[in-house]
């Protein structure tokens, strides 16, 4: 196929794609209620089978969201893009925070004030680093 | 915050994130896309700090301003050539924050509702022990990147006997240790998981030589991906999830680009060993063939006549710290009627897009820069390509020697071009430890200077060349 031709199609594919991924999400927030629902009759392994299906549906979504948004990224981005992925990644602070999060004290308060540091590096860092490395890139004055 | 409205704000986030991605298809939208993926951040981490499980701030604003001030401070001071070690150092830190929440989940499972100490529910120990061994791995890997980019451990590959086996034999292990931690919730076999994935991550990466490493760093990158994607998985979060697959899939594609750049498999870059002062040099049959030399008033002349110049930049351009002058000798040019273009090839550089971001800080146009397959065509009505700190990459032995280690490689067709200039510092050999059959060509003067200099003087005889 023609690299054009193919870059519209991915294109297009991703746009799909994404909307896909927001109907999952719903659909996903959904089942949630569900087993919340269901949680307090169900037995403590019953439910989480239900979870992980839900979680794995979003993630395989989510892996061809990814692979036709990133390969429409132009070649010229490609150090940004890698900066900038590595600034979402860590998003793991989110589970960094609710470990440091809780009240009294304990190992995981410890592990999570690490984690949450180490993760700001990064979220600072990488988004700062993206944009001084995206204000370079300027077109000819004509 | 109600849980249905977080889920409903790590979604918008999730989209922020996919649509940051998106703006970097052009270099008009990728400004924006960053600003979306700021927004979507700040959302995911005001939704979690609203949530019900998190009621003590202090130590939380403490690690963010801390972590803050130095990813601020390190992100604005950075060099623009010292941009792929600091990557590495970036995912070294995601790794390890992944083995930090993944710790705090193992002794606080009633945090994240994943059952009580001591019986955790087992899928959520196997998404903790992947999200943990990926993420330890990326941890050592990178800094064993890190190291060799900024030239503290050498770049050359380091191989030993048995080494395939012993990563062999590790990885067996890893797997052994992860059904038993499954089998048995215990915190020494945590940190066993944890211990030997660091050691894994080392052993990983030492085998591959510098010139590999856009493939590693890529690789990392995918890593780090994956390591979130496993602790989503144990938080049950959706966003984490999608992030993480989002950074995945994008590390494994720019491996997989780097790697066709490269006419070589995934797997043997992986295994290493490539490249380096132990590969055999190519210089035996030397014979009479000649070198043809010039100086830096020789190319002034010769491109000062010319219509079309193309320049192909390269690693050394980067350790030169050489785009700055280039960037004047080519504007210099174009003051003279001169049209100057750039010619990138994937694997130009220590990682994806390195040489644009270089020359992009020199104030080189974006549009005036194009990829391989762009420009390859146009060699042959050029008039004069200009090689700078490249060498592998234009060696035309990767189309016509088979017996060559480089056979099949994508190269730029420097050749065709009516001269070819081509500045190195000697006649040695390229990373790949190929002759470059390119030197002795009829229609190529070699430049024996430092990248940064011979530019320099290029400038002043272009300049004083009126008289």
């Amino acid at each position: 196929m023609d690299p054009v031709e193919f870059a519209d199609s991915a294109y297009k594919l991703s746009g799909e794609a994404s909307r896909l991924a927001e109907r999952l999400a719903e659909l996903a927030q959904r089942a949630t209620y569900a087993d919340a629902g269901s949680a307090a009759a169900a037995t403590a392994g019953g439910g989480s089978a239900d979870v992980f299906l839900m979680g794995f549906t979003v993630f395989v979504l989510a892996i061809f969201v990814g692979y036709y948004v990133v390969w429409h990224v132009t070649p010229a981005l490609h150090s940004p893009l890698m900066s900038v992925t590595n600034a979402i990644s860590s998003v793991i602070v989110v589970g960094a925070l609710i470990a440091a999060g809780p009240a009294d004290f304990n190992i995981s308060q410890v592990f999570g004030f690490i984690a949450v540091t180490l993760a700001s590096i990064n979220i600072f860092g990488g988004f700062i680093v993206t944009q001084r490395m995206l204000q370079m890139f300027r077109k000819k004055q004509r | 915050m109600s849980a249905t409205a977080s889920t409903f704000a790590y979604l918008i986030a999730s989209i922020c994130f996919i649509m940051a991605l998106r703006g970097l298809s052009s270099p008009e939208t990728a400004r924006r896309g960053n600003m979306l993926g700021i927004a979507g951040m700040v959302i995911a981490v005001v939704t979690t700090l609203a949530s019900p499980e998190v009621v003590s701030y202090t130590t939380i604003i403490a690690g963010i301003v801390i972590g803050g001030a130095i990813g601020t401070v390190i992100a604005r001071r950075i060099e623009m050539t010292a941009l792929p070690q600091l990557v590495a150092a970036f995912h070294s830190l995601v790794g390890l924050a992944a083995v930090f929440v993944a710790a705090a989940a193992f002794h606080t499972p009633e945090a994240y509702g994943i059952g009580v100490s001591g019986a955790i529910h087992a899928s959520s120990l196997i998404e903790m022990s992947l999200g943990t061994a990926i993420g330890a791995i990326t941890f050592t890997g990178s800094i064993i990147a890190f190291g060799k980019l900024q030239g503290l451990v050498s770049s050359n590959p380091l191989s030993f006997p048995g080494q395939h086996l012993l990563n062999l034999a590790l990885g067996i292990l890893l797997i052994v240790l992860i059904a038993l931690f499954v089998g048995g919730e215990s915190g020494f076999l945590f940190w066993m998981i944890v211990l030997l994935s660091l050691i894994l991550g080392i052993l990983l990466i030492v085998p591959i030589g510098g010139a590999d490493m856009p493939v590693v760093i890529s690789m990392l990158n995918s890593y780090s991906g994956w390591a979130a994607c496993g602790i989503g998985f144990t938080l049950g979060n959706n966003l984490l999830i999608v992030t993480g697959a989002l950074v995945g899939s994008s590390g494994a594609i720019l491996s997989y680009i780097m790697c066709k750049g490269m006419n070589r498999s995934f797997f043997n870059v992986i295994l290493g060993g490539f490249g380096g002062e132990t590969a055999t040099p190519g210089m035996e049959d030397l014979g009479d063939r000649t070198v043809r030399q010039g100086a830096a008033d020789d190319a002034a002349f010769i491109m000062e006549q010319a219509t079309k110049v193309i320049i192909i930049p390269g690693y050394g351009m980067a350790v030169a710290q050489a785009q700055h002058a280039l960037a004047e000798m080519a504007q210099v040019l174009e003051e003279k009627g001169v049209d100057v273009r750039y010619a990138i090839h994937p694997v130009a550089g220590r990682m994806p897009g390195h040489m644009n971001v270089l020359l992009a800080e020199a104030s080189v146009p974006y549009d005036v820069v194009f990829e391989l397959d762009e420009i390859n065509s146009d060699f042959a009505s050029t008039d004069v390509a200009f090689v700078i700190g490249a060498n592998d990459i234009t060696n035309p032995a990767a189309k016509t020697d088979k017996s060559s280690p480089i056979y099949g490689m994508p190269v730029l067709n420097v050749e065709e071009a009516g001269t070819v200039l081509f500045i190195k510092r000697s006649l040695a050999s390229g990373y790949a430890g190929v002759d470059n059959p390119l030197f002795y060509e009829d229609n190529t003067m070699m430049l024996f200077a430092d990248a940064k200099k011979m530019c320099e003087d290029i400038v002043k005889a272009l300049k004083g060349g009126g008289h």
